[in-house]
């Protein structure tokens, strides 16, 4: 109880960050050249100055600035979270069409990376100095250096391509209307590539991270005096190290959750995926403005809530959490 | 200066200075070995490297010489690299300092302000900036540099946090020194070190993003930069990948250039970590 | 004293070598000692000395790149130090057991107090769970810890550093082993929670008749529980013999600089001291707020309550008290480092706790500080003479004057003036407290505030610099306020002295009284902690008055 406590207070104080990023964003946006009228005057191929006036009038973009943030906030309490000139819909409606495939991507990339990481970073640590330490460190020194959308590209080559073991990009196939497990099946297929694109990076960082932090709890004091006790390696590693050693992992992710999110916008436009990421980017090119902030609003929000999960397990796992509270 | 010999006895280390050093080098003779202006037609569109003796590396879609593109690009990706790092680092130096020496109301305000950076998903807020900023070197290069500093920002905090209590600082205090003195020559020096050496990791950051930018066609179009190529060779990725893979390396190569070589520092600047 | 036993464990000419670098090729050369059974044997040294390196060499437990080059480890027929991986871990625990200096360290954060200890019977029996919790709870009983059912649910940060010591000590006993290796095990704890280790320590080993190996670098403690002692000089062992003979006739030089080195616990005759106070504390009252959201559930702490003390002139007034006193909070706020939140400082006339920041800074260089810690006090990145020429250069001598007078301070503190060019990490730590002298002594202040400034420093070490500041003391008529956890150590030096706890002074007076006829319980319970009895109430050579 106390764990959910200490987690909601640390949420608490997220809201002001989430206020400052919006009213941050929102202010930034009004120096954009163009605005949403002019955007949809464009995808209506032109229009003369009473309609862009009677247009303005109509979304109260006529409204000094400080007016019209505090219409935004305002609807923003209640999820309106505006309307949306390309796609003719609310912008939430459009932004939680795009969500399951984005947070279906995050997942499958977070525990990849994760687990692979947490794995090849144990082997790391304890043959350190030794070939297999060498070969991961250098492999996960790769992967760190390569671009992901590159990666992206050159996997659909070799695989796509070539191989043609894996399709290309979407979703799922079009064509057949599929239905219960053998949907699951086809998303995963198409799913493949792009997971081990994005998860590739996080992956070389977690293993990082896992090697340097189980090499330090490696050499603390309570190692020296599990093993003065007879305990034998193995289970000094399982018994005293992981746990200790998985507490900056599990910190790690909620640092890299924004970090994930912003990987999803290119990943899903090599892969054509339909997701969140894609739509940041479509919404730039289009200057549809209106559901850009909806985007930041809810990256934002999307972060804040990984974090706080994240400080839930964090505290169940670290004993010392509740007490300083 | 045993941080230099350290440092070369690492083979990594060296390895990546020796990759940096080429690809600094690329860049400095790109205008002499190949004089003319990269993004000009040079020759017939989408030959194959190693065919064609003029063409080293081929041409791209339009017929413009890839090596040519990958010398000059080589320009680019440090520049924006090292600008967009310099920029970061300093903000981050001055928040984290103040932030981290004073506490109090200003650490608590710099710190909301940090946070909402790093909440907000930095590619999210580099595509806000772009959109409302434009795309051209210079936007772009501020633009990455604000969207990188909070990380340093961290660190410098941090280790003010930390040293601001060291009694050396105390006693320096006691010594009758000021605020500002004690901040600039007690307590940076020894804070800087740990945060010099990020920079090499603030520095593969910039130049990823960067490319990445350039790959969706928001970064500058009219300069030959390493990303912006990758994006053409998209188009014709199933035949012609070449395109795409070869200034793909080069990304490769100098990030991974830039990490050895922060590694390298790390390790040459702590010594006590040796033997890990 | 006991009957000689058999010896259970025998180092035969060991030697440990150490990695290229090092100050000496062998940490340990030549080592030979025997440990019977129903007797503790004490190792004693100073830092470097290797005692803890041969604990280490016993249990195989040696970093990576120091190894055993010589010598056999004789324990139950075996040499332990050829022994297998798997034969090794079979005695660890059951046959030899160990406890170590850091009880927080030393402890799995993560893990209850009652799964550390049950998981010793699960790696050596089959008992069942039910078994293994019994026994566990028994052993806490053992070792008195209070409400064990409670302790065997708790983490280690939940306990203070006493009871993690005994959680320790439960831990190593759990299987009876016929060994149990002690490596310095009080250090880190409180005066008064250390006599009550030793005691639980000397008990338990009477009563399963455990051979116990001892380390410890204070004499005090020996003379508190050895029945043997061997002392440890650069990896030899200098002497050797029974515990009464060694104290009070040492036969080896080293042996005899070392207690010599030790202060006793009477102190030098009285000394005249002047009517005039340098120094008034009046009522000075600090308290932090931790914690709480928007003020609720927040902890308030009392650091320091209502101290009031007066330093005369010319004189040594000390602070002595166990961690948590408030001592350190209190040095600070008399340097100003920390603000105090009520009551008045005054030196010289001047009202210390109310001035500006500004005026703290001017009128600084009358008051200086020494800090506790030798290597974290200098800036590694400037030179000594850098360092001890600043605080004259802020206040506007001209740097070469300044650097001219540092030299002469380092005659002063008995250093030779080519320490000027060298960076700190090239130096001794006494050496280094020297130079933290000098940069002290530079402004010429009235008032020194000596921080626990030998406490980090070897015993030969401390009496050095003890002796220095009686010096000193004398020649430039320096006022001292000095604050330290031991006991003996305020008994040498200090004029005045006043004993503090939980943030208030519990008792002060001239410092023949407060030794001699302590009238405070919480006093006379500090005095009677102090290890070793009569060997810490012996006379010795005075310090220069």
């Amino acid at each position: 109880m106390r764990i959910l406590k200490l987690a909601g207070r640390r949420l608490a104080a997220s809201i002001p960050t989430l206020v400052l990023i919006l009213i941050g964003v929102f202010l930034l946006l009004q120096f954009a050249p163009g605005d949403t009228v002019d955007a949809m005057m464009a995808q209506m191929g032109g229009g003369d100055a009473a309609t862009a006036r009677e247009l303005r009038r109509f979304y109260g973009l006529d409204l000094s600035i400080p007016m019209q943030l505090g219409n935004y906030l305002w609807r923003l309490i209640r999820f309106d979270l505006g309307f949306s000139s390309i796609y003719g819909k609310p912008v939430a409606t459009v932004i939680l069409e795009r969500l399951p495939p984005t947070i279906l991507l995050m997942t499958a990339s977070l525990s990849f990376a994760f687990f692979f990481g947490l794995v090849f970073g144990v082997i790391a640590a304890r043959s350190v100095n030794k070939w297999p330490d060498t070969v991961l460190s250098i492999a996960g020194l790769i992967f760190y250096a390569t671009p992901s959308f590159w990666f992206g590209l050159m996997a659909i080559v070799v695989f796509s391509i070539y191989l043609q073991w894996l399709p290309a990009g979407g979703f799922e196939d079009i064509g057949a209307v599929q239905t219960g497990i053998w949907r699951t099946l086809d998303i995963a297929r198409h799913l493949v590539l792009p997971t081990l694109t994005l998860g590739l990076i996080f992956l070389a960082i977690y293993l990082r991270i896992m090697r340097a932090s189980m090499l330090e709890v490696l050499n603390l004091d309570y190692v020296r005096t599990a093993r003065a006790k007879g305990l034998d390696e193995t289970r000094v590693v399982t018994r005293h190290v992981l746990r200790n050693a998985l507490l900056p992992m599990v910190t790690l992710i909620g640092l890299q959750a924004g970090t994930m999110l912003g990987g999803s916008v290119v990943v899903e436009s090599v892969f054509s995926l339909p997701g969140l990421g894609r739509l940041a980017y479509e919404s730039v090119i289009q200057r549809d403005l209106n559901t850009l902030l909806g985007i930041v609003f809810v990256s934002a929000l999307l972060v804040i809530l990984v974090n706080f999960v994240v400080d839930l397990i964090y505290a169940r796992l670290d004993p010392r959490i509740a007490a300083e509270g | 200066m045993d941080a230099v010999k350290r440092y070369f006895r690492s083979p990594a280390a060296v390895v990546g200075l020796v990759l940096l050093l080429i690809v600094i080098v690329m860049a400095i003779s790109a205008s002499w070995i190949y004089p003319r202006e990269p993004l000009a037609l040079a020759g017939r569109p989408l030959i194959w490297p190693f065919s064609n003796p003029r063409f080293l590396l081929g041409t791209d879609n339009s017929g413009r010489d890839i090596a040519a593109q990958i010398f000059y690009g080589a320009r680019i990706s440090l520049l924006i690299g090292g600008v967009a790092t310099a920029i970061a680092i300093a903000i981050g130096i001055l928040i984290g300092a103040f932030a981290g020496y004073y506490g109090g109301w200003i650490d608590n305000i710099l710190m909301r302000i940090t946070e909402a950076f790093q909440t907000l998903p930095n590619f999210v807020l580099l595509l806000v900036l772009v959109a409302v900023f434009g795309s051209t070197l210079t936007t772009v290069t501020i633009a990455v540099g604000v969207v990188s500093w909070p990380a340093p920002a961290r660190l410098t905090r941090a280790e003010f946090l930390s040293l601001r209590n060291r009694e050396f600082v105390q006693a320096a205090r006691t010594l009758g020194m000021r605020d500002i003195q004690l901040i600039l020559r007690e307590i940076l020096p020894n804070a800087l070190p740990p945060v010099i050496v990020y920079a090499s990791v603030v520095m593969a950051v910039a130049i990823l993003l960067e490319s990445a930018l350039a790959f969706l066609r928001l970064s500058d179009p009219n300069v030959a930069s390493w990303g912006n190529l990758i994006g053409l060779g998209r188009d014709v990725l199933r035949v012609q990948w070449y395109v795409s893979a070869i200034p793909g390396v080069a990304i490769l190569v100098t990030v991974l250039a830039v990490s050895l070589v922060g590694q390298g520092l790390n390790d040459a600047l702590n010594p006590r970590l040796k033997g890990r | 004293m006991n009957e000689p036993f058999a010896a259970i464990l025998t180092l035969e000419r060991l030697s440990v070598r150490l990695p290229a670098g090092a100050d000496r090729p062998h940490a340990l050369s030549d080592v030979s000692l025997a440990i019977r059974a129903n007797e503790i044997l004490c190792v004693v040294g100073e830092s470097g000395s290797g005692k803890s390196i041969m604990a280490n060499a016993i249990m195989q437990l040696l970093p990576r790149e120091v190894t055993i080059d010589g010598g056999r480890v004789m324990f139950e027929g075996r040499d332990l130090a050829t022994a297998s991986a798997a034969e090794m871990r079979n005695v660890r625990g059951a046959g030899i057991a160990m406890i170590f200096q850091e009880p927080m360290t030393a402890l799995n954060p993560l893990r209850t107090i009652g799964d550390q200890i049950g998981e010793m019977f699960s790696i050596h029996t089959d008992l069942s769970r039910a078994a293994i919790r019994a026994r566990m709870l028994a052993l806490l009983e053992d070792v008195r810890i209070p409400d064990p059912e409670a302790a065997a649910r708790a983490y280690p940060h939940e306990l203070s550093g006493g009871q993690r010591q005994r959680a320790m000590i439960a831990m190593a006993l759990a299987l009876d082993p016929r060994v149990l290796i002690a490596d310095e095990p009080t250090t880190a704890l409180d005066v008064t929670t250390q006599a009550q280790i030793l005691a639980l320590i000397r008990d338990l080993q009477r009563r399963k008749k455990t051979a116990v190996l001892f380390i410890t670098h204070d004499f005090g403690v020996v003379a508190e529980i050895a029945d043997r002692v061997a002392v440890m000089q650069q990896g030899s062992i200098a002497e050797e013999g029974q515990a009464a003979s060694v104290l009070n006739n040492p036969q080896h030089p080293y042996t005899r600089r070392l207690i010599a080195a030790v202060p006793p616990l009477t102190s030098p005759p009285a000394r005249k001291l002047s009517e005039h106070a340098i120094l008034t504390i009046d009522n000075v009252s600090k308290t932090y707020r931790s914690g709480g959201f928007l003020g609720r559930g927040s902890r308030v702490t009392l650091a320091v309550k209502n101290v009031s003390l007066r330093l005369p002139q010319g004189a040594t007034l000390g602070i002595v008290g166990e961690s948590g006193s408030g001592k350190s909070t209190l040095a600070r706020c008399i340097v100003r480092l920390i603000d105090p939140d009520a009551g008045s400082i005054v030196l010289d006339g001047k009202d210390w706790a109310k001035m500006t920041r500004e005026d703290v800074r001017r009128e600084t260089r009358h008051i200086q500080m020494v800090f506790q810690d030798p290597f974290a006090s200098l800036n590694p990145r400037r030179k000594a003479g850098d360092l001890v020429a600043q605080g004259p250069i802020v206040h506007g001598t001209p740097s070469a004057k300044a650097i001219a007078d540092a030299n002469e301070l380092f005659a002063l503190v008995g250093l030779d003036p080519s320490v000027s060019d060298r960076f700190p990490h090239e130096f001794s730590g006494g050496q280094r407290q020297r130079i933290a002298l000098a940069r002290a002594l530079a402004l010429h202040p009235e008032v020194l505030v000596a921080d626990e400034a030998v406490s980090a420093l070897d015993v030969s070490v401390q009496a050095q610099v003890l002796q220095l500041l009686a010096e000193l003391r004398q020649r430039l008529g320096l006022s001292i306020v000095f604050i330290t956890h031991d006991l003996r150590v305020a008994a040498q030096i200090c004029d005045l002295v006043a004993v503090m706890k939980d943030g208030e002074v519990v008792e002060q007076g001239l410092a023949g009284e407060v030794f001699g006829r302590p009238r405070h319980p919480y006093t006379r319970a500090l005095l009677d902690s102090i290890p070793g009895g009569d060997f810490a109430k012996r006379s010795a050579p005075p310090l220069p008055t």
